[in-house]
């Protein structure tokens, strides 16, 4: 494919994601810098776009876009990826949401977004892909490398924990709030 | 169904990922157990709070255009490496052969000088041969005798044709030494004008166009053909030993 034609081809079948990209970016490095690391990621996409054989493009985009991330996150040292979780702990009782944890009726969307910026980043990505982006555990098992079933439990205790998180905010805020009144 | 087996996929089923049967087993389940229930809610609830789009991080504008001219550039890139790789195979291609045409020229003049030595040992060896009165190891006119003569003498055959009837005589056979090797030469007469004939195999074409010369007054000829290099010299003149040549080539 001559150049030309590549670059026209991938600017309409690849371009129109740089939304869900950015955003997947922006959630998993945390800071300002995803935007280089998006567009370093889509360089890499349109290099290796003469080997992308149709199906797709949003999940093929994401595969490379989250594989750039990670791998400013190791070159950037973040101790996450050190510091791997445990998929096979038992963390049900610990997660479980205590009646005090239960949320309230409104939260405050600054709240929910600290709250999941606090979230460890194997439960924040698959998170963020379910979501925000409405992938299915299948996309979100090929984007991410991983087994249906360990999509499935990492939402499940994904769930648990930023509910735990909000519920201590929430409380947090609650209690400010009462003793300013 | 139990709250524990409940516990995860009560997720995939607010996810919408369990299949009728399995939703079902669930949803009953869940509609008989309050704590499932309240469980089923807060993941309802928290999915629509993760869900708003004010979570979401629009990239900036200037990130679409910095991306398009990153690709444009990456396209330019790639269109100079290529057309840089196309110079370079030219330069490479020429290289190759202005090599292989100069190769080519030292070797016909390696060839043209080889066979100049050649030429001037079939001379030296047809006056040799005439002066010494030594012409033949082998006398004689039947090349049933000829051939087999040179048997155990050298490490080839060389063809021998009578060609009496065509008033070429075959006189004889004798050893020579030509070109660092032995050789066959057979003798030939023409009235008055004996004609020597070296052969030996060929290194080089199977067969090859006839060159004619002419050396201290003799005339030479020189072919190749049946894997045989040939050389023909006589005192004899030119149109009669190249209608010589082209019988013994039939």
């Amino acid at each position: 494919m001559p150049e030309e034609n590549k670059m026209v081809c991938f600017e309409q079948v690849v371009l129109p994601h740089l939304g869900a990209a950015y955003n997947l970016a922006r959630w998993l490095i945390r800071n300002d810098e995803a935007e280089d690391v998006v567009q370093e990621a889509f360089l890499r996409a349109f290099k290796s776009f003469a080997g992308y054989r149709g199906g797709d493009s949003r999940t093929w985009l994401l595969t490379i876009v989250r594989n750039s991330c990670y791998s400013w996150l190791q070159r950037n040292r973040v101790r996450e990826l050190t510091d791997p979780i445990d998929e096979t702990s038992d963390e049900h009782a610990a997660e479980t949401s205590s009646p005090e944890s239960r949320l309230m009726q409104s939260v405050d969307v600054q709240i929910v977004r600290e709250a999941l910026t606090e979230l460890p980043l194997e439960f924040r990505e698959v998170l963020v892909m379910r979501e925000m982006e409405e992938l299915t555990y299948k996309e979100i098992a090929l984007i991410a490398d991983l087994p249906i079933g360990t999509v499935m439990s990492r939402l499940a205790r994904g769930r648990k924990r930023l509910q735990a998180i909000l519920g201590d905010r929430m409380g947090l805020q609650v209690k400010t709030k009462g003793g300013a009144a | 169904m139990t709250c524990n087996e409940t516990a995860v996929l009560i997720h995939a089923l607010a996810d919408r990922e369990l299949d009728v049967v399995k939703s079902a087993e669930i949803e009953e389940h869940v509609r008989g157990c309050a704590s499932c229930e309240q469980a089923q809610a807060d993941i309802h609830r928290l999915k629509s709070l993760v869900h708003d789009p004010a979570l979401r991080f629009i990239p900036p504008k200037s990130l679409e255009r910095q991306l398009r001219s990153a690709l444009r550039r990456e396209v330019k890139e790639n269109a100079r490496a290529q057309s840089s790789w196309w110079r370079w195979s030219f330069v490479a291609a020429s290289v190759i052969a202005i090599a292989a045409v100069a190769w080519a020229i030292v070797a016909s003049l390696d060839r043209q000088s080889a066979n100049e030595v050649i030429a001037a040992q079939i001379v030296s060896s047809h006056v040799r041969s005439l002066m010494a009165q030594h012409l033949t190891d082998v006398p004689s006119s039947d090349q049933h005798t000829v051939k087999p003569w040179f048997d155990g003498k050298l490490d080839f055959s060389p063809p021998v044709k009578d060609l009496t009837q065509r008033g070429f005589v075959l006189t004889g056979g004798r050893l020579d030494y030509i070109d660092n090797r032995p050789v066959a030469a057979l003798v030939y007469q023409r009235r008055q004008h004996p004609i020597n004939v070296f052969v030996w195999p060929s290194h080089g074409d199977a067969k090859s166009a006839t060159q004619a010369s002419v050396r201290q007054g003799y005339n030479l000829i020189r072919w190749t053909s049946a894997g045989m290099e040939w050389w023909a010299i006589s005192d004899l003149n030119l149109s009669e030993l190249q209608q010589f040549s082209q019988f013994l080539q039939e």
